[in-house]
């Protein structure tokens, strides 16, 4: 009979059975008639031939044997069991899966996120061939950085094109975002610069049109644009006649020449591209029609190359510190000055793998997502301890059954896989589960992560990776909770089980229900112990985990900024292409003086026209507002020493009013007045670090200071005229940094670009709508965006907001599974000891006393998982250190709260069933033993 | 003359039992046991119902096939038949069986 019949014939047994039986019943009716023939009467004929036939029923099982797969049958009948004592415990069932559900989800998003951000690899053809291009650190490389991975100047680039040997091809892009509409509110699309190779060395081609290629990209830079598979198929619908057709980038048109697959998201892991268009068209857009690409002091470009066969990272690296030299030299900009170009030729370049992408996510999110993947992986550990002591407890009660089973020849390990049939179809059941939590809390995480400016894009598609996690996860879990209880309940000696006292065969219901196994429970029940402590101490380390994380949010959202956030939001114009700027320009569109003086004039009427606006308290304008990711620095010398050889300091620029508006102090000094205008002496406003930095603390004002310049300029000499209260200028992480403010009014180039911030005394709502039209009265022509300037603040601190959330979201969890373990545990111990508590009361022993004798084991557990908490708690701290804020990771003020925490509903949990204990009547206690 | 005991009889069963349907034709489970017994002149007795799961291994080693037919008194009975294959392996046992035999004789002949 071939195996597939066989295995069939597992799942129709009555079939089976019934062909077998007629097949006998055939063989007894044939002997029967024969002895019947002979003389035999019926009832006497009929019991000779079951005689003869033999035991009916082992031959029937034997040649029942032969038609079936066993393993396969014994397999069903386990799993059979094991799902009908699942649906005879329905509580106990529903939280298992359920907890396991949500711990193998839990750990499965995570995994899922790291995965994504972490592990997997570009989609572009062989990824482990691509080598990122960057310089070793302690380069010198003074001048204008765009974007987070630029590294490297045009120059630089082609040099490197031009000498380097070590990769079949080299390619340099560069994120931008590009403005798609004509005025009014800008709508962006995520773009790239990339270089003709770019394409063809990734391995990526078009499914539809052509991708850019090195005609592309050249002098004459006939530019088109190629978009992604979601861009075409959010701009375009999916149109195949999307090809041919114009994108207005910044205000310059591009044709559509091709659409990449879907795959292709571009160079950032947590970004998706929208539209690609060569290096060349930087000078396109570029508002002085030259753009970034001869500047020798632009470091705006991010360069990948492949590596050729053969070639490891590290020869890569040594060829590249090789030709860096020369690379230095042919592109040594004009104006550094001698130690300046000292330190640039001295530059190396090196390599380093890419083949994951880029990404500014995973740098912030790496280390927390790490540790949240251990934090999930602790709360399922204590999960499984849980059920663990759960099927120990049950397994207990069992011991006559198996003891009776083992006596009269059941093998002990097929005890143990009907035992293990159990936990397996827990585990599959909370897998299966949790796999779909997962996806959902994944997907959470990656909404949670976003803020409208900034949104991630993240690969979420399950792949092989995740789902053996997942496996792995919930076969580790099922061995964990299930191996140990089945293998202890099989492997004991069936006589000690058996040797229980005689009540126990006599009444097993109440004995079962008292447990009084005193022998082989105990041992079984240290191990129990042993298990809470266990999950007390891991309960603490997370609770810990989550005080830390908690405070450090705090601490950030209360740490003063240094100005008012609330009821500030800022407005950013853009008047780029308008004809109110263009008017002032010359024939060839390059920025004179009267286009200066006309911008001035600009600022000044919407500053006015700002002010105008009922509801608005002051307005101010600012090149760079706080915390905003922008930033420009100098060096500076004070009283006379000249700054290059001085200290950094940062910049920034504003108009009179601003400090007002802002909600800081002027210590000392005065604020800038329309007094300080171009033609009066330069005058400047620093901050407390700066006096701390520069003057010992002492009061700056009337002292002068010098900022670098570039090489034949003169250093320009600042008056300080003011003092003011220190306030963030990055971040809100970093401590208060030395800043110098500069007038606007003396802003001798002032850009086609402003920024305003205003104060409302009202809800900024109608506020925003007058200025967006009193603006458009302006021009039309004029881009204006809206920033709330608190929700800027929050937004930097997403990530710290995310720990928080999920550290104290895991803690909570963690601390209630191992308060349900205690009181398991507890509750256990006050049925095991029923007798002893009645003998004790019937002697004289007080409720109080019963309690307290109850609680004294809680407290010993406790005490136990507590001490060894706090050992793990400080050990394990110090991987959080860098995420933390104004906090040390052995803080002891958190330690002691989580402690105390843990400790008071650790010993409520445990007093509920002292008291029940105590109250109860000591007579049927006495009686059933 | 002692009755074969049912230990080495299951041994030599399958033997026995091809050689049975080659000569006889089909034959149901029943009628296997009459013939064996008959034609060993009641030598050979064996559990009867311990036939069933060696015929059930043959079928599934391929050397019998089975079909249910109706007999003449309109019962239903299972009817074994021997195969190409049950020849070949009925070949390849009586071959073995001889030289067991032989061998044995001639170990016992020795004195």
């Amino acid at each position: 009979m071939p195996w597939y019949q066989r295995w069939r014939n597992v799942f129709r047994p009555e079939k089976l059975n019934a062909e077998l039986d007629q097949e006998f019943q055939y063989h007894l009716a044939e002997t029967t008639d024969r002895l019947v023939a002979e003389g035999l009467p019926r009832e006497e004929a009929v019991t000779e031939a079951r005689l003869r036939l033999g035991n009916y029923s082992i031959q029937k099982e034997s040649t029942r044997d032969m038609n079936i797969a066993v393993w396969l049958d014994s397999t069903r009948a386990d799993i059979a069991y094991g799902l009908r004592q699942l649906k005879l415990n329905p509580g106990f069932t529903t939280i298992a899966v359920l907890s396991l559900a949500l711990g193998i989800g839990a750990n499965a998003a995570i995994f899922q996120l790291v995965n994504a951000i972490r592990l997997k690899t570009l989609p572009v053809q062989n990824p482990q061939e691509l080598v990122l291009i960057d310089f070793e650190d302690g380069s010198v490389r003074h001048g204008s950085g765009w974007g987070p991975h630029g590294i490297a100047s045009y120059p630089q680039w082609d040099q490197i094109r031009a000498h380097q040997q070590a990769f079949s091809d080299v390619m340099a892009w560069h994120q931008e975002l590009f403005n798609l509409a004509m005025g009014g509110e800008p709508h962006y699309a995520r773009g790239m610069y990339v270089s003709g190779s770019f394409f063809r060395g990734l391995g990526v081609s078009a499914i539809l049109g052509r991708t850019l290629t090195e005609r592309d990209d050249n002098d004459a830079c006939s530019a088109g644009a190629v978009i992604s598979y979601a861009f075409w198929q959010r701009q375009f619908l999916g149109d195949a006649g999307a090809i041919g057709r114009k994108l207005t980038l910044n205000g310059y048109p591009f044709p559509v020449i091709g659409v990449t697959p879907p795959s292709f998201f571009g160079m950032e892991v947590g970004n998706q591209y929208d539209v690609a268009i060569p290096i060349c068209a930087d000078r396109l857009l570029a508002k002085d029609g030259k753009g970034r690409m001869p500047l020798n002091t632009g470091f705006w470009l991010a360069i990948i190359g492949r590596l050729k066969p053969e070639w490891t990272v590290a020869r890569a690296t040594a060829h590249l510190r090789a030709i860096s030299p020369e690379i230095m030299r042919a592109t040594l900009p004009t104006r550094y000055r001698t130690e300046e170009a000292k330190g640039y030729l001295a530059n190396k370049l090196k390599a380093t793998e890419a083949g994951s992408g880029v990404s500014g996510l995973r740098t912030e999110y790496e280390r927390p997502l790490w540790l949240l993947l251990a934090t999930t992986g602790l709360v399922l550990l204590i999960s499984c301890a849980n059920l663990a002591n759960l099927l120990l407890a049950r397994a207990a009660v069992r011991e006559p059954e198996i003891a009776m089973r083992l006596a009269i020849g059941a093998l002990r390990w097929r005890l143990v896989r009907q035992l293990l049939a159990e936990s397996v179809l827990l585990a599959a059941a909370g897998a299966v589960l949790g796999a779909g939590l997962a996806l959902i809390i994944s997907r959470s995480l990656v909404l949670l992560m976003s803020t409208p400016n900034n949104q991630v894009f993240v690969d979420l598609a399950p792949d092989w990776r995740m789902l053996a996690f997942t496996a792995g996860v919930a076969t580790l879990t099922c061995l964990l909770f299930g191996l140990l209880p089945a293998v202890r309940a099989a492997y004991l000696s069936p006589a000690s089980a058996m040797r229980a006292p005689a009540s126990a065969m006599r009444a097993p219901a109440s004995a079962m229900r008292a447990g009084t196994r005193v022998t082989s429970g105990r041992e079984r029940f240290s191990f129990r112990r042993g298990l809470v402590a266990t999950q007390i101490a891991i309960s603490l380390v997370l609770l810990f985990g989550a005080f830390l994380f908690v405070r450090t949010l705090n601490n950030l959202v209360t740490e003063d900024p240094g100005f008012k956030a609330e009821g500030i939001f800022a407005v950013e114009i853009d008047f780029g292409k308008s004809a109110v700027d263009y008017a002032a320009r010359d024939a060839s569109a390059i920025e004179t003086q009267r286009s200066y003086d006309k911008r001035r004039g600009v600022y000044h009427e919407i500053s006015d026209r700002l002010s105008a606006i009922p509801g608005v308290a002051s307005v101010a304008q600012v090149d760079i507002t706080p915390v905003s990711g922008n930033g420009w620095d100098n060096l500076v010398g004070v009283d006379g020493a000249a700054a290059v050889n001085g200290k950094d300091c940062n910049f920034d620029a504003l108009s009179p009013g601003y400090f007002k508006t802002m909600g800081t102090t002027v210590l000392a000094g005065r604020e800038f007045n329309d007094r300080d205008t171009l033609s009066a002496p330069k005058v400047a406003i620093v901050n407390e670090t700066f006096a701390r930095t520069f003057f010992g603390g002492a009061n700056p004002v009337g002292h002068t200071f010098r900022v670098s310049a570039e090489a034949g300029k003169a250093e320009p000499v600042y008056q300080i005229v003011g003092l003011v209260r220190n306030s963030k200028y990055h971040d809100l992480r970093e401590d208060f940094q030395p800043i110098a403010f500069l007038p606007k009014t003396q802003d001798e180039t002032p850009g086609p670009g402003a920024t305003f911030v205003v104060r409302v005394a009202v809800p900024p709502g109608p506020v925003m709508n007058a200025a967006k039209n009193a603006i458009r009265e302006m021009d039309p022509a004029i881009q204006i965006e809206f920033h709330a300037l608190s929700l800027q603040l929050q937004n930097s601190l997403l990530r710290e907001k995310l720990m928080a959330t999920l550290s104290g979201g895991f803690g909570f969890l963690a601390a209630v599974l191992a308060l349900l373990g205690l009181y398991g545990v507890i509750s256990y111990t006050v049925a095991q000891r029923r007798n002893e508590i009645g003998v004790r009361v019937a002697l004289g022993a007080t409720r109080a006393n019963v309690v307290g004798l109850v609680m004294r084991e809680a407290a010993v557990l406790l005490g136990v998982g507590l001490a060894a908490g706090i050992g793990l708690s400080l050990w394990a701290g110090t991987a959080a250190a860098t995420l933390l804020f104004g906090l040390k990771p052995h803080d002891l003020a958190s330690l002691t709260a989580a402690a105390a925490l843990l400790a008071s509903i650790a010993l409520l949990a445990s007093y509920i069933p002292a008291r029940r204990a105590a109250g109860a009547d000591p007579m049927p206690a006495l009686r059933s033993d | 003359m002692p009755k074969s005991r049912n230990d080495k009889l299951q041994g030599t069963l399958t033997l026995l039992v091809l050689r049975t349907l080659e000569s006889r034709g089909a034959l149901h489970g029943y009628g296997l046991c009459e013939h064996i017994s008959q034609v060993s002149g009641e030598l050979l007795e064996m559990e009867e119902g311990s036939l069933y799961p060696a015929l059930h291994r043959m079928e599934q080693d391929g050397w019998v096939s089975s079909k249910w037919e109706v007999t003449d008194k309109g019962r239903n009975a299972k009817v074994y038949a021997i195969t190409a294959q049950g020849k070949r392996q009925l070949a390849d046992e009586q071959q073995s069986w001889d030289r067991l035999t032989s061998g044995v004789k001639r170990v016992l002949r020795y004195s």
